[in-house]
């Protein structure tokens, strides 16, 4: 395919728009305060001269123009949802809905402060219940806390909550054990709760392998942290299964909710077995990526986790929400306050726009949108393990590494076609995987574009496999030198 | 598209689950809602909190202004839906201004990197401490009573699993400074990290110099904590410490009922590669032009997995950015300025109180009850459609006759002479 | 590659250049190979005691990180600062200037266990 039949894009419009630091020039402003309606002070004198600065060196300094100009051109250089499909397995980047951002600046809820009065807190609250419940309900679980800040957070403190139960029991135990396709943060976690860490081979369908499992399940083991569907899209299942083993042994069962975009609707993790799951708030539930963060990741648990959850919990007194604090067998705080209520907010309002059953509608859109990629593109590249999919799809480089270009390259060239790479290189029992997930906002229009440009690519590593290995062509910045950066890292601006 | 497939219907997409694991009957779940409906909806709960109160709480989460400019930024597509920059040809919008997020950080604490930012300030606490413990090879923390009581409670959940002992050191009662001889007693050859905070929970500022001269004596890194980021508009940078974790909600960061916020974590060079969470690096291309990327992601939780510096996968880029915006519409002068009314309005405030503690405050005091309970005084103040501060009761049983007031650039001064009055037990005892 | 003959090596693919009771350690072409540009060397101290088979530092690529396990047990007499700023030299003269760290054995007799050149070529499987 030439440049003139590749039909999303164009080259970027050359700008050079420097640091902030480099436009800033002394004296400007952005700013105006009011008057003061009270005394001016002397800082000095009342804190002491060796407490008060004398300022800010190199700070910025430019007006407002230059502010809004500078950050529009930044943007531009960024690629996003609102500009097209990201196919990236297991984020799970659906459209981020626009009322969720206006409700979310509702000045009632928005300017509620975390001390304020609980009889002038009660909408903030409802809120919270409300999305509480929802969530209790679409994993199957009894009860859930919105304190995580993310993802990460969320399975740190399923962990704890595990820890404290099976200790209240007599025995902590020593280890947790973790599939081999699993991400990086699920080891990182255990680690942080003092276990130690152990893995658990997949079988050739890709699931975990239960034979395998049940033989090393024992007295020693808390948990099996599992992923469902997995990081290969596909579900586990002989879950039931793996539940019954694990609990034969009082162990439990962690499932990371990374890819709940599957289940929604479908199937329930607090029916198949789990004991305590996190959910992605900005994954599953619509909240807005925003260049990395903010997430939120809502934790349910089963009856028998719920006294260990960390405080405050809701309680109804008299018909009005309040604080609980009263909680014994508490694991403690994960971070201060309540949870990243803003995210809340937007998930609640996702979940409200689309209620039952348009929940379980987009849940089956999300998978007919992966298996439709899958169908289309299998006869152009490996498809490692032949179970069904769901939401997303894994591919391995393995026929175009015959011709020395390898899935980071083909994702490079992706990007002249207008897209945002695949997730590379994970998970990592697929040698040079490739990991699709359109999810449901993606219209057929929008995923043919996406497989004639994969199509497309796919030619292009037998008839000119440089072309790939050299991509990106068209963007504003070419491949960037990341061995530089790693060795003599610059991590600032600073002045000549 | 089913025929593309070879299936039928949706249904038979699903037909590969086994029977046992599938859902009995529809999710108990209301029908979707129009997005008028929605908005309704939120209204309704809004008008149902604090609406038109003035407000004199802190505590952690701060009342400021929010430039205009914050919100138009932030809601460009391109930075509300993009994601984490891994592929640096398409997301130099987002690590430019990371980039530049860093380097205001390090400006503001005086220290020579910064991390592209935490959950939050509680989080970024236990965060730093297992990089001082990481550094020096020792196993224990000490960390001042004036520390904010939630985020010393995230601190114990943190480190509960991980052989890590914390010991409190107190304040001095008088001045509600660091008590110098206590944090002595409390120091030892394991001390790994003295954590502080300045201006700490009562508003009172360290002397952080004198903090970081006893923990360095015995071998152990000085933290420096801080929650309202105004204040280094205006007090010296914290040099001395080693590791700085503050919290960035004041930066435009709306209130929002506790979150979502923007924690931070910077420190000295020498201790980059101990860091925790993403950073950005500053690069060529292939062309040989300016450009950044993530980079030392060898510390992350991708890449060590169990060995990893922290789980931690997100940060908080978009409310990073809402700062980076904050911090450059006020930029050089007015970051100061802003800070300069904070001291005013707050002085002209506690000025007319009767004073907890001697030593120096920003934005910030603790007032004493005097002859009335500190809620008798809030619930007077609800009255006139003013909230007043937090009763410390609850975390501090010494201080039970106190609460904590703060006034901001926003506090106006006919609510503050309200507050005093009402203080002063005139319209108490009128009740 | 051929490996050079004078020095013995481990299957997790370090070296050793023993001289007497002393020896210089560092990891094999095979393993600079895998790793890629190197960006950072992670090495014991002088003076730290090191134990055969056990980790006693790292070295990291852009993408990967892989632990050095010590080949020979002893103490750390010397460390190849050059690695500090230039970590390069390792790709480019891994059993050379790219040494790690020197060695005072402490039980040279584990030298006997260490593959010879020949037996870790055939282990990498390389011509």
């Amino acid at each position: 395919m030439s440049d003139a039949d590749i039909r999303k894009v164009r080259p970027h419009p050359t700008q050079n728009e420097g640091l902030i630091f480099e436009r800033s020039s002394p004296g400007k402003r952005g700013y105006q305060l009011p008057e003061l309606d009270v005394p001016a002070v002397d800082a000095a004198g009342l804190l002491g001269s060796e407490n008060v600065r004398t300022e800010i060196e190199n700070f910025p300094e430019v007006s407002e123009v230059e502010a809004i100009r500078h950050f529009s051109r930044l943007s531009t250089y960024n690629y996003a949802i609102d500009l097209g499909l990201y196919p990236l397995g297991s984020c799970t980047m659906k459209y981020n809905p626009r009322v969720n951002e206006l409700v979310a600046r509702t000045e009632g809820l928005a300017w509620a402060h975390p001390y304020q009065p609980e009889a002038l807190s009660q909408g903030a609250m409802e809120v919270i219940a409300r999305l509480e419940a929802a969530l209790a309900e679409i994993t199957g679980m009894d009860a859930v806390t919105l304190q995580p800040a993310a993802g990460a957070h969320g399975e740190l403190t399923g962990i704890l909550l595990t820890r404290a139960l099976l200790e209240q029991r007599g025995n902590p135990r020593k280890k947790v054990l973790v599939p081999d396709s699993a991400h990086g943060t699920n080891p990182a976690t255990a680690a942080m709760v003092g276990y130690a860490v152990e893995n658990v081979r997949s079988n050739a369908e890709g699931t975990v392998d239960v034979e395998a499992l049940a033989r090393v399940v024992n007295e020693d083991v808390a948990a099996l942290m599992v992923t469902n569907p997995n990081t290969l899209g596909i579900f586990e299942n002989h879950i039931v299964r793996v539940a019954e083993v694990l609990h034969a042994k009082g162990a439990m069962l962690y499932m990371d909710g990374a890819n709940m975009n599957a289940l929604v609707g479908i199937a329930r993790p607090g029916d198949f077995g789990v004991d305590v799951m996190h959910l992605n708030l900005h994954k599953t539930f619509s909240t807005p990526h925003g260049g990395g963060g903010p997430g939120s990741g809502a934790v349910a648990v089963k009856k028998h986790l719920a006294p260990f959850l960390p405080g405050p919990r809701l309680k109804s007194v008299d018909g009005r929400w309040a604080w609980n604090y009263d909680l014994p067998d508490s694991v403690g705080r994960v971070r201060a306050f309540y949870g990243n209520y803003g995210v809340l907010i937007r998930a609640l309002a996702y979940i409200m726009a689309h209620g039952s059953p348009g929940l379980r509608n987009a849940t089956m859109d999300a998978v007919l949108n992966a298996t439709y990629i899958r169908k289309a593109l299998e006869g152009d590249y490996e498809l490692p393990y032949k179970s069904a999919n769901m939401h997303e799809v894994v591919f391995s480089d393995d026929v175009q590494a015959k011709h020395g270009v390898r899935t980071g390259d083909i994702a490079k060239r992706l990007i002249d076609y207008g897209f945002h790479p695949y997730t590379v290189s994970f998970p990592l029992i697929v040698h040079g995987a490739l990991m699709i997930e359109p999810t449901e906002t993606e219209s057929k229009q929008e995923l043919d574009l996406f497989i004639d440009a994969m199509k497309s690519i796919a030619r292009e590593v037998e008839a000119d496999p440089d072309l790939v290995r050299n991509a990106p062509h068209t963007t504003r910045t070419s491949r960037v030198d990341e061995v530089g950066a790693a060795r003599k890292p610059i991590i600032r601006w600073q002045p000549k | 598209m089913l025929s593309a497939i070879g299936v039928s219907s949706l249904d038979e997409l699903f037909s590969h689950l086994p029977e046992e694991v599938r859902i009995r009957a529809p999710l108990a779940i209301e029908p979707g809602k129009s997005e008028y409906e929605i908005v309704e909806w939120f209204r309704g709960q809004a008008a149902l909190n604090a609406n038109g109160y003035a407000s004199f709480l802190g505590g952690g989460v701060y009342n400021h202004y929010r430039p205009v400019l914050v919100d138009t930024v932030v809601s460009r597509g391109e930075f509300l839906t993009s994601y984490t920059p891994y592929q640096a040809e398409i997301s130099q919008g987002t690590l430019m201004t990371i980039f530049e997020f860093q380097t205001m950080i390090c400006q503001l604490t005086g220290m020579e990197v910064a991390n592209a930012s935490m959950y939050d300030g509680s989080s970024a606490v236990p965060e730093a401490a297992m990089m001082a413990i990481r550094i020096t090879g020792r196993d224990r923390i000490v960390v001042s009573r004036a520390v904010h009581p939630e985020y010393r409670e995230v601190l114990a959940t943190y480190t509960k699993h991980q052989g890590i002992p914390v010991a409190e050191f107190e304040y001095d009662r008088e001045t509600g400074r660091l008590d110098a001889a206590a944090l002595e007693r409390a120091l030892d050859e394991k001390t790994a990290a003295v954590i502080i905070q300045s201006p700490n929970f009562f508003g009172v500022v360290e002397d952080v110099r004198r903090a970081a001269e006893i923990a360095h004596a015995r071998g152990a890194l000085l933290i420096y904590v801080f929650t309202e980021a105004v204040s280094l508009g205006l007090l010296a940078p914290p040099r001395e410490a080693d590791i700085v974790a503050g919290e960035l909600q004041s930066f435009a960061i709306s209130p929002s009922y506790g979150g979502p916020y923007a924690g931070v974590i910077a420190a000295r060079e020498k201790y980059i590669r101990q860091m925790p969470g993403r950073l950005v690096g500053e690069t060529k291309d292939s062309r040989g032009n300016r450009a950044y990327c993530l980079t030392l992601s060898t510390r992350e939780q991708h890449i060590r997995r169990e060995k990893a510096t922290s789980n931690i996968c997100t940060n908080q880029a978009l409310l990073a950015l809402m700062a980076t915006v904050f911090m450059t519409v006020y930029g050089r002068q007015g970051l100061r300025e802003l800070a300069e009314q904070n001291l005013a309005k707050a002085h002209y405030l506690g000025s007319q109180m009767d004073l907890r503690f001697s030593g120096p405050y920003f934005n910030e005091f603790v007032a004493r009850a005097d002859g009335q309970t500190p809620e008798q005084i809030n619930a007077a103040l609800l009255d006139k459609k003013i909230i007043g501060g937090i009763p410390l009761g609850r975390w501090y049983p010494e201080l039970s006759d106190s609460m904590l007031l703060c006034a901001t650039e926003m506090s106006r001064r006919e609510h503050m002479d309200a507050v005093a009055s009402v203080f002063s037990a005139q319209e108490a005892f009128a009740r | 590659m051929s490996y050079p003959t004078d020095l013995k090596y481990t299957r997790e693919h370090e070296w050793v250049r023993a001289n007497g009771a002393s020896g210089v350690v560092g990891i094999t072409d095979h393993a600079q190979k895998e790793l890629g540009d190197i960006v950072y060397v992670d090495l014991p101290k002088v003076g730290a005691k090191v134990e055969k088979g056990k980790t006693m530092g790292s070295v990291e690529s852009v993408k990967a990180v892989s632990d050095v396990y010590a080949p020979v047990s002893g103490e750390v007499t010397e460390v190849n600062d050059a690695l500090a700023n230039a970590p390069e030299k390792l790709n480019q003269d891994p059993h050379g200037g790219g040494w790690l760290v020197k060695i005072a054995l402490s039980a040279p007799d584990e030298l006997s266990d260490l593959l010879s050149a020949e037996d870790y070529q055939k282990y990498t499987g390389e011509e």
